[in-house]
């Protein structure tokens, strides 16, 4: 019982700050910046709709691109990697597998320079598919540990039985394969349609107003003058949200992707 | 385990197959190597080509802002790095954040994992209300933070505890962590949670057959067995965290002062506000060298993990 309530305290004060922010969104300005803070209010839409007047959409949809595409081009380029690391593996396959990884613990920040002046040189400052092909290598190397990790649980008696009834080896990929795994598929895209979507140190220095993500909408709100609370926490539910939802519905799946497969 | 998988799979290559490419042969590895080229080589070409162009600009004596005086300077940007204050404070801060937010959120993540591990009523909603500051945009929460929660006049933990601290001016480094802590303990509380559900009930019911106690059990037991979780959660968050920016950015801007830079943020503001392009691709070489070093040991655990799996199949 007391672990129980213990378990349930520890529940309600991590989620306490989110509860905040989503109902100071709900509130006037006037209640939002009251002291001491109100719990209690007459909730309003106002927040709402000042951050849809100050054009938040496109920065959602240029958002929304930019995972989405990055998202699809991971697994195009994962599958088969994952494929080539796992069920028919390559000579040398443990090294190959190593290798991506590496490039994971890359830190952002020494890659920055060139790659700016590179985007710069080609014109190609401030433009959706920038960020398109930087998100697809953020992402590759943790979907291609997590697909393979799928893969391999394919159960090798199936694959073979395939064979034997005279099915090809696309066949196999197409009718036996990728149905097993199409949950890893979509818990993979998932994970890098999030890491995308919450990006924020390349899109801050490479996008300003065309190509510009969801966070670069918030970087507006890091002054504190002329500051507009529950336009500001509006603004932060409704950013956060696609992520927050898509996360609780698949749990169960986020584990093994942020370990990168390697804790099931 | 590798011996016996690769003996698995020449027995798989050896069967015959009709129209299949004869058993290791050219035609044959090239089909195995095809499917994974695309990967490699746009791995190599936007991760690896970026950081040798870094090695060489780190060589040059070059300020943007004075485009006509870029020169060859061998090393001396290293020297420049290496002795300058502003940056050997953002290594002292970079060390202190990463290490204490690490830390923080493995200890609690454990005590969250634990509370977690057995049957209650609502145990998948308050998993699901602990997992939730990690899904929040990192940019959203740190605005959160700074604005909602630390601010003096009306933020929230002045609201609850009373009082008109100014949080963020007078004890900047502990509110980016403990932001940085209450984002980034789920993710720890996720990966040990894994661990503890992966332990053999048979084992625990043998200890206390055996006379162990609860405390006994814990601390023979789970915390060994939990140990490659524990390592991993701890080498994932350092290799994220070492890298933070959002959290830096947002709430705290590096100071005041020095206070709160840290390399990342350090590197941004020599690139982007100072235009010393040459100190920068310097800077970022040395991060580069410092998180290798964190990364052999990521690299030890994960080959260790990788073991286990094998030896499990």
């Amino acid at each position: 019982m007391v672990w129980t309530s213990a378990a349930w305290l520890a529940g309600l004060v991590f989620f306490l700050p989110v509860l905040w922010m989503v109902l100071t969104g709900f509130k006037r300005e006037v209640d939002a910046a009251s002291n001491p803070p109100s719990w209690l209010f007459s909730p309003t839409l106002d927040g709402y709709r000042q951050v849809f007047d100050r054009d938040i959409v496109p920065y959602l949809l240029n958002s929304l691109m930019a995972s989405g595409f990055a998202t699809i081009l991971v697994l195009l380029l994962a599958m088969p990697a994952a494929y080539a690391l796992s069920l028919r593996p390559v000579e040398k396959w443990r090294d190959v597998l190593f290798f991506f990884i590496s490039t994971k613990m890359l830190p952002a920040v020494a890659a920055l320079l060139p790659i700016y002046l590179v985007v710069q040189q080609l014109g190609m400052l401030d433009n959706i598919w920038t960020m398109v092909l930087l998100y697809t290598a953020m992402n590759l190397p943790l979907a291609i540990w997590m697909m393979r990790s799928f893969l391999l649980e394919v159960p090798r008696e199936v694959i073979e039985a395939a064979a034997m009834d005279g099915a090809g080896l696309l066949t196999t990929i197409r009718r036996v394969i990728l149905p097993m795994v199409s949950p890893g598929v979509a818990a993979t895209a998932l994970i890098c349609f999030i890491f995308s979507w919450n990006e924020f140190f390349f899109a801050v220095n490479l996008t300003a107003t065309r190509a510009g993500t969801a966070p670069i909408f918030l970087v507006g709100f890091i002054s504190s003058e002329g500051l507009f609370l529950a336009r500001l926490c509006a603004a932060a539910t409704l950013v956060s949200l696609p992520v927050v939802l898509a996360g609780w519905l698949a749990q169960n799946k986020l584990v093994r992707g942020l370990s990168m497969g390697a804790v099931k | 385990m590798t011996q016996v998988l690769t003996a698995d799979a020449q027995a798989t290559s050896r069967r015959p197959r009709s129209g299949g490419p004869v058993p290791g042969s050219a035609r044959d590895r090239w089909s195995r190597r095809g499917p994974l080229l695309p990967a490699l080589i746009f791995a190599i070409v936007v991760t690896q080509v970026p950081f040798l162009v870094t090695l060489y600009l780190s060589t040059q004596g070059w300020n943007a802002l004075r485009p006509g005086e870029r020169r060859f300077v061998g090393l001396d940007n290293y020297g420049t790095v290496l002795t300058d204050g502003r940056l050997r404070a953002a290594l002292v801060n970079t060390v202190v954040l990463t290490a204490s937010a690490v830390l923080l959120s493995v200890l609690l993540g454990l005590g969250l994992a634990i509370l977690l591990d057995r049957k209650f009523p609502g145990r998948g909603i308050v998993r699901t209300l602990l997992i939730t500051p990690f899904l929040v945009m990192p940019m959203a929460a740190a605005l959160l933070w700074k604005h909602a929660i630390y601010n003096p006049a009306y933020g929230l933990v002045n609201g609850v505890l009373g009082g008109e601290t100014d949080w963020v001016s007078q004890y900047p480094m502990t509110a980016v962590v403990a932001a940085l802590v209450w984002q980034w303990t789920p993710f720890m509380m996720l990966i040990i949670l894994a661990g503890l559900q992966a332990q053999s009930t048979e084992t625990l019911e043998a200890a206390r057959v055996d006379g162990a106690g609860p405390g006994q059990t814990f601390t023979r037991i789970t915390l060994p067995h939990l140990r490659p979780y524990l390592e991993l959660g701890a080498l994932l968050g350092s290799i994220y965290l070492v890298q933070t920016f959002d959290a830096v950015f947002t709430i705290t801007q590096g100071g005041p002062g020095t206070a709160t830079t840290n390399l990342p943020y350090e590197i941004y503001l020599t690139t982007f506000r100072k235009f010393e392009y040459g100190e920068a691709a310097a800077a970022g070489v040395v991060v580069v060298i410092a998180t290798m070093v964190v990364a052999t040991f990521a690299l030890r655990v994960l080959s260790g993990l990788f073991r286990m799996e094998e030896s499990s199949r």
